[in-house]
Order: C-alpha cells, then structure tokens, then sequence
C-alpha cells in the first residue's frame, strides 16, 4: 500500500493540472514511483524519559490466537518516515537551487489566495514566483493565480485533507521552478492535518483572519507550534467584528514564543510591506 | 482524515520488517503515540482494523501506548507534564516549550 501519494484512493483521485492545460498523466508504477526503503535497524533507543501516564489500549480479540512461538520484533520506526524522506529529498532540490518554500496554511477563507494573488502582481517583477496550489476538487485558485501572472500546478487531493511531501515532490518534475526563485504552495485549508506533513519547507506560513474567533491558536495549537510566520488578514474588516489582535498574538504566543506577525489586507493592501520585508529576508538567506 | 495515512505508514513499516524476519503473521502492532500529535485514537484504531485486511496483520491487534506531553521551561529549566501547548511553567510562570507528546513511532511487533 502506498498512501503518501494518495493512490491509496480511487486511481484518479489525486490529480495534477495547469490551467488551459489537459491533466497530467497520473504515473503509478513506474520510475517515477520508487520510494526510497530504509533498513530498519534494531537499535535499542535509550528511553530516557519515563513515561508515568502511559495508557495502554489493549484490544479485546475476538478470535483466537495462538501465541505459541510468537516472538517479539524491535521496530522502533517514525510511523511519518516516508514523507519526512521524501521531505528531505524535496528540502535537497530547494537548496540546490537556493529556492525559497513556504507552505501556507490556514482555514478555507482566511485569504491564502488573494494573498498569493497580490504579492505575484505586487513582486513577480522583482522575483521569480512559483505556486502550488492545493485544493480538494477545483482548479479555480489556480486559475486566480494564473491571471496574476505566476506559473502554477494545481494538485487536487480528491478525499486528502492535506498536501504530503510525495506531492510536492511529484509536482516539482512538471513546473519550472527558477533558481533563486520563491515557490509558494497553498495547503488545503485545513488546520490540522497539514501541521504533520513536512513537505520539505523552509517555513510554515499561518493565515488567520479576523473574521475567525480570536483563539484559534489554542483550538489548533499544533499548527501555531509548526508555523514561523503569522499572517493576521483582513485587517479592513477589523472595525465590525470583535476579534481583538492583541489576545490572538498572545495566544500564538505561548504556544510558540518565537512565532513573527504581519498583519495585513490582502485584499486592500495595507500592511503588505511587513509581508514582503519578511519574504525578501527569508529569500535572501535562501540563496546564499 | 490524516489517520488513514497514519494507518498505511504503520502497515507498511510492519509488514517490512515482519517480511524481513521471515515472520507467518503479525499478532501485534505496538505503537506509541504522543498525546499532542493530534490523533484520534478511535479514529486511528477503526481505520486500523479497516486497512489490516489482506495484510500479514490482518489478525493483529493495534496496542496503543499513549506518551504525554511533557514542557520544559526555558527560563528556569523546570519540567512539567502537560496535555495542551500553551502552559505555563510551574515555577516561574514562563511558557512552556514541548519536549515530548508528539510521538508518532511503531515500536515493536509481536509475529509468528
Ligand atoms: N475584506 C477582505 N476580504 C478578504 C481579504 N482577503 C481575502 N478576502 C476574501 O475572503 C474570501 C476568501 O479568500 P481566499 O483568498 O479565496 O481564501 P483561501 O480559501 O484561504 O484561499 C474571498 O472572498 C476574498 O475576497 C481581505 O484582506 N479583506
Ligand atoms: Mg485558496
Ligand atoms: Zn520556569
């Protein structure tokens, strides 16, 4: 079984498309489909830690066993192993090309697309962007991106709440990524899945909205502990809504002291520079 | 969602190293589990038993040992255990940075 691809679906449910183009031949079994084994070695990891409350879940068996013989096998393994691989192999392509990746994340809404629209028209000028753009079903972010003016690959994950590192991996064989250049790619909005999916990214970029409820970071602690960047958008609207900025960062805070904020209009460009300031800083140390 | 991928990464690490060892069957699949992963224990335990068929697991069991989270204070070096990210350190009242609880490992397997 393979599931780090999403083939584990029905045969056509992951799918890779430009816009005006035809889909992408969906490759199973061939070259492009090794998956890099490990031996698994049986190492004994020193556990160092106790572990006062562990809770075993034992199973009731509704059929006999017979343990006659049995033996026990040391695994020791990350159950993520596979994509942290392919992670790695995706973080190697981004360095040798001293490309900058960001994965950006949020709920369906907080404004990830107008984002990436904006900063195409605002610094495609000024540097190489590259989009991947993820969504469930649809192509129309891609086509958003594309009239902005930046090459795009839209990768449909069909049932896939999140983008996995074989993904990125795969879509990087079919668009041109310029060296020295930023690919951003658009998660599936979706704040929790896509937090234990590395996909070989420099940074995790976090988008909220203030027209979310101030405390999300405490509902998905998980993905403000992954993010370096906090994006607070919408800021236009913040004279009818009750979302107040200053608790939102304090949240964000304890469970990330080191996380930065921008916060910003997406759609009516104030706050922008703090966006790009980050974004030329992050590509310059990219590059190097 | 995500506990389906969890599920295939367990089978798969499994019924690797159970084929390595010349293994019949797999009796057992012992996991651990951080308590901030954020899995669905029920939800990763039905998938389980889901995904199994036609695997060397097929028959198995899922034993879920779940670690808890555990901070460590930056400022004074204290430890607690904690079960959400933001917490505040027991001694001096900074925040807590997480040392542990996020633990998604196959740990050993039990075959014939
Ligand atoms: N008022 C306001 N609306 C915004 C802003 N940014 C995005 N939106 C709107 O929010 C909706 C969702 O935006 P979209 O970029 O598609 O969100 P995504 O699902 O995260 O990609 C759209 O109707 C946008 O026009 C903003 O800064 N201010
Ligand atoms: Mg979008
Ligand atoms: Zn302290």
């Amino acid at each position: 079984m393979c599931d780090t691809c999403g083939c584990n679906q029905p045969p056509d449910a992951v799918t890779y498309r430009k816009p005006g183009g035809h889909d992408l031949p969906h490759r199973h079994g061939d070259l492009e489909h090794t998956h890099p084994h490990e031996h698994p070695h049986d190492h004994a990891h020193p556990h160092d830690h106790d572990h006062p409350h562990d809770h075993e879940h034992p199973h009731v068996h509704p059929h006999d066993h017979d343990h006659g013989g049995g033996r026990r096998l040391n695994v020791e393994q990350d159950i993520l192993r596979r994509n942290d691989l392919t992670a790695e192999r995706n973080r190697g392509w981004f360095e040798g090309r001293g490309v900058l990746a960001l994965n950006l994340v949020s709920s369906p809404g907080s404004g990830k697309t107008s984002l990436l629209e904006r900063t195409i028209r605002d610094l495609k000028a000024e540097m190489p962007l590259t989009v991947i753009e993820g969504d469930q079903q649809t192509l129309n972010d891609a086509e958003r991106i594309a009239a902005a003016g930046a090459p795009v690959l839209q990768i449909n994950t069909g049932f896939g709440c999140h983008l996995d590192a074989e993904m990125i991996r795969r879509a990087l064989t079919e668009l041109e990524v310029p060296p020295h250049g930023v690919l951003l790619i658009e998660n599936v909005g979706n704040l929790v899945c896509p937090a234990l999916f590395d996909l070989g990214e420099h940074a995790k970029v976090v988008i909220i909205s203030v027209t979310e409820g101030d405390d999300k970071p405490q509902k998905y602690p998980a993905m403000f502990a992954a993010a370096q960047l906090c994006v607070i958008n919408k800021t236009d609207l913040l004279p009818h809504v009750d979302f107040d900025v200053e608790a939102c960062k304090d949240a964000a805070r304890r469970v990330n002291p080191a996380l930065a904020f921008v916060e910003l209009s997406a759609t009516r460009g104030e706050g922008l520079e703090g966006w790009y300031g980050w974004l030329r800083e992050r590509r310059a140390r990219a590059a190097r | 969602m995500h506990e389906m991928t969890l599920v295939a990464g367990i089978l798969e690490i499994a019924e690797e190293r159970a084929r390595e060892a010349g293994a019949a069957r797999i009796n057992t699949v012992t996991v651990e589990i951080g308590r901030l992963a954020g899995v669905e224990l029920p939800s990763l335990i039905f998938c389980f038993e889901t995904a199994r068929l036609g695997t060397l697991a097929a028959g198995a069991e899922l034993a879920v040992r779940e670690l808890p989270g555990r901070g460590r204070c930056p400022a004074c070096g204290a430890e607690a255990e904690i079960d959400f990210y933001a917490a505040l350190c027991p001694a001096c009242d900074g925040c807590l940075e997480v040392v542990g609880g996020r633990e998604l490992r196959v740990v050993s397997l039990d075959v014939d």
